[in-house]
């Protein structure tokens, strides 16, 4: 049985002044121990599909669809078996930890609180698990740091003892919303291989949003490209950044500086993402893409299967084979 | 007649656009009752190197090394507490009487692009009157600044037509940001700070500024500084590199030598931070543990060597010199410098 499934996730927003439909139609999967990335650039509407996992959306978003984790219908749960689930089997961890936690209570505190809201333990046994949980995060000075205020923290500690919040019950899943966005490259690093390693350690289920296809490159098994409120392309991980299906996909990769580049001009996509006023009623991508021909505008191309265990959401994508695939790549005649 | 033309080379080719020497910036913290000093960031300290003409001098480091500071202090945003600064043979922020270069006619010669694109624009002016103020402030009419910025918004690809009368919450961040680099590029300066210009942008349109970045340089024969925490970014656009850590300079030198044999251990540190891009070869050992330590104390001797791995009792006791390897390639390491008493100084040596 599958950790997560989105079949059909709709998420729109609307308020007085105008109507986003930020999420499309997604369906997507994810099986215990497994890590996806969503892959997709300001407004894919990756992280409107990571909150809805968890029923974080506002009022006014209208959610439709299937969302279920770990066998749970998360649309039709109530309040409080919500949170029950919450921090239970489902635990977030965000870019910002300075605005994830709460400023007037230690580390210490918030730890144990987590805790002790799911589990019957005496408020020494939380204490003695919320030290637990620091050295497992590799804070150093791990005792001292349990009575710290977030604000006596530099930048990548926070987001490990964000990390141990998250953990405090093991949960089956692990969302992450960019939580290396924020923080220097040579602590981004160490991070990234903390999470991979607890993810392995206990077979955590990590679904993680970000837009950095070298942090990807890091820690996925399976990666989904968003565009548009829609997932583009879907697949391992290693095909997507071998040779990616979508144009989308393909853009993104060539617009991603990497070493080696230098003195050759940048691909760039042109133009930029639509603006989601309206439900995309053909291929969102079509307006910047130099391959777009009438199929793209008739319709919105279904989510096929062109190679196997790789998913893609465009008409030009042939079915089957390896040779097929080189053949996508090539550049437009 | 062009009115207000771009300024004249002076010192010739081989004299570099702008010197710095040991640049000094501390930010006082005060507190307590009577607002005294309790402590002082050193956010520049003690920092010097040319830019060349025709360059791009790309700055890297991360958060608190300095590199904004130094930044600001290059447009004069703020004032060094120490050191010199020299512009093309004159020093800039004389008056008439000290001779040297009054700080209106350097602020023509150099301009800045921000990260923050919208902050950086006033949100009730037309994109083109914000690209026009400047010239208007220097001198030229009215008309004559409106046709300046409507060309400028042509050379950075954004139709005059379309775009003149848009207020910046009608473009995206992308436009925006052609917005910042038409307003720098006004003036025709000859040297243009750029601190962080793409980081906020999304990659598809981050190559597209970088690309447009390339081109203007060209058709306007510019200098840039081009400040990031990117190294993947800067070593695509950069000649050569300047390597800061905790508000000074630890390495410095032509591109291929600093990403293909860095000689201080913070540059080969960030470097192997770089997330691969290879699934198949992962990293599995962070480089460095911990976080840059806070610029408000720094550690005596060589800053970096809390972090380092090859840290020996010299490194506490002495502050590495900057060591000339060749090439314009230096590095402030003890390692570097044979001699230095280092036990791994002696072996790059011989």
């Amino acid at each position: 049985m599958s950790l997560v499934k989105l079949r059909d996730l709709r998420v729109t927003f609307r308020t007085r002044d105008r109507t986003v439909h930020a999420v499309n139609g997604v369906d997507l999967d994810l099986a215990a121990g497994e890590t996806l990335c969503i892959l997709g650039e300001s407004g894919s509407g990756k992280s409107v599909t990571l909150r809805a996992l968890m029923r974080l959306l506002p009022r006014f978003a209208e959610v439709q669809g299937t969302v279920e984790v770990a066998g749970q219908d998360v649309t039709r749960m109530s309040e409080s078996a919500l949170t029950d689930l919450r921090g239970r089997d489902v635990a977030m961890i965000f870019q910002e930890p300075m605005t994830a936690m709460d400023p007037v209570f230690t580390i210490g505190q918030q730890i144990a609180e987590t805790v002790r809201r799911h589990e019957r333990v005496s408020r020494a046994d939380a204490e003695a698990r919320a030290l637990e949980l620091l050295e497992l995060v590799q804070i150093p000075s791990a005792k001292r740091r349990l009575a710290a205020y977030p604000h006596e923290l530099s930048g990548g500690l926070r987001q490990r003892a964000m990390i141990a919040v998250a953990l405090a019950c093991r949960p089956k899943l692990l969302l992450a919303d960019e939580p290396t966005t924020a923080l220097d490259a040579t602590v981004q690093i160490q991070v990234l291989l903390l999470l991979r390693e607890l993810q392995q350690r206990f077979n955590m289920g990590v679904i993680f949003v970000t837009h950095d296809l070298g942090v990807a490159g890091e820690i996925a098994d399976r990666v989904a490209v968003m565009y548009a409120g829609r997932v583009v392309e879907e697949g391992p991980v290693s095909g997507l950044m071998s040779g990616p299906l979508h144009p989308y996909a393909q853009g993104l990769l060539g617009a991603t500086v990497h070493p080696g580049m230098r003195g050759k001009r940048l691909t760039t996509i042109p133009g930029a993402p639509p603006a989601l006023d309206k439900e995309p009623t053909a291929c969102a991508f079509a307006p910047r893409c130099d391959r777009a021909h009438e199929p793209c505008l008739a319709d919105v191309p279904s989510l096929r299967e062109p190679v196997a265990g790789r998913r893609a959401r465009c008409v030009l994508v042939p079915d089957q084979t390896a040779w097929c695939v080189s053949e996508a790549l090539s550049p437009a005649p | 007649m062009d009115a207000l033309p771009p300024s004249a080379d002076r010192g010739g080719p081989a004299q570099p656009l702008l010197r710095l020497d040991g640049l000094v910036k501390h930010f006082p913290l005060k507190g307590g009752l009577l607002g005294r000093t309790q402590a002082v960031v050193r956010a520049v300290d003690g920092v010097g190197f040319d830019v060349r003409k025709g360059e791009t001098l790309g700055i890297v480091g991360e958060s608190g090394c300095g590199k904004s500071t130094t930044a600001r202090l290059l447009m004069r945003l703020l004032d060094p507490d120490s050191g010199t600064m020299v512009f093309d043979g004159e020093a800039v922020g004389g008056n008439a009487q000290s001779g040297g270069l009054p700080l209106r006619a350097y602020r023509r010669q150099v301009q800045m692009v921000f990260q923050d694109s919208y902050a950086s624009l006033n949100p009730r002016l037309p994109i083109e009157d914000s690209v026009a103020f400047a010239p208007k402030v220097h001198g030229l009419g009215n008309a004559e600044a409106v046709r300046r910025a409507r060309d400028m918004l042509a050379a950075v690809g954004l139709a005059p037509a379309n775009f003149a009368r848009r207020y910046p919450h009608e473009l995206s961040g992308g436009q925006r940001q052609r917005v910042n680099i038409a307003r720098a590029l006004a003036l025709r300066p000859r040297l243009v700070i750029l601190d962080e210009p793409v980081s906020a942008l999304d990659k598809s349109v981050e190559a597209q500024v970088l690309n447009l970045l390339v081109d203007l340089k060209e058709e306007f024969g510019l200098t840039y500084v081009f400040i990031s925490h990117d190294l993947n970014v800067v070593q695509y656009i950069s000649d050569r590199v300047l390597v800061m850590y905790l508000g000074e300079v630890t390495e410095i030198g032509p591109v291929e030598r600093i990403y293909e044999r860095p000689a201080h251990p913070y540059t080969a540190a960030l470097l192997a931070s770089r997330p691969s891009m290879d699934p198949s070869n992962r990293r599995t050992a962070p480089p460095l543990t911990g976080d840059p330590p806070n610029p408000v104390n720094p550690p005596s001797g060589c800053r970096f060597r809390t972090r380092c791995p090859h840290a020996e009792a010299v490194c506490a006791e002495r502050k590495p010199i900057m060591a000339d390897l060749g090439v314009g390639h230096a590095a402030a390491c003890h390692i570097a410098n044979p001699g230095s008493g280092h036990s791994l100084a002696e072996k790059v040596a011989a």
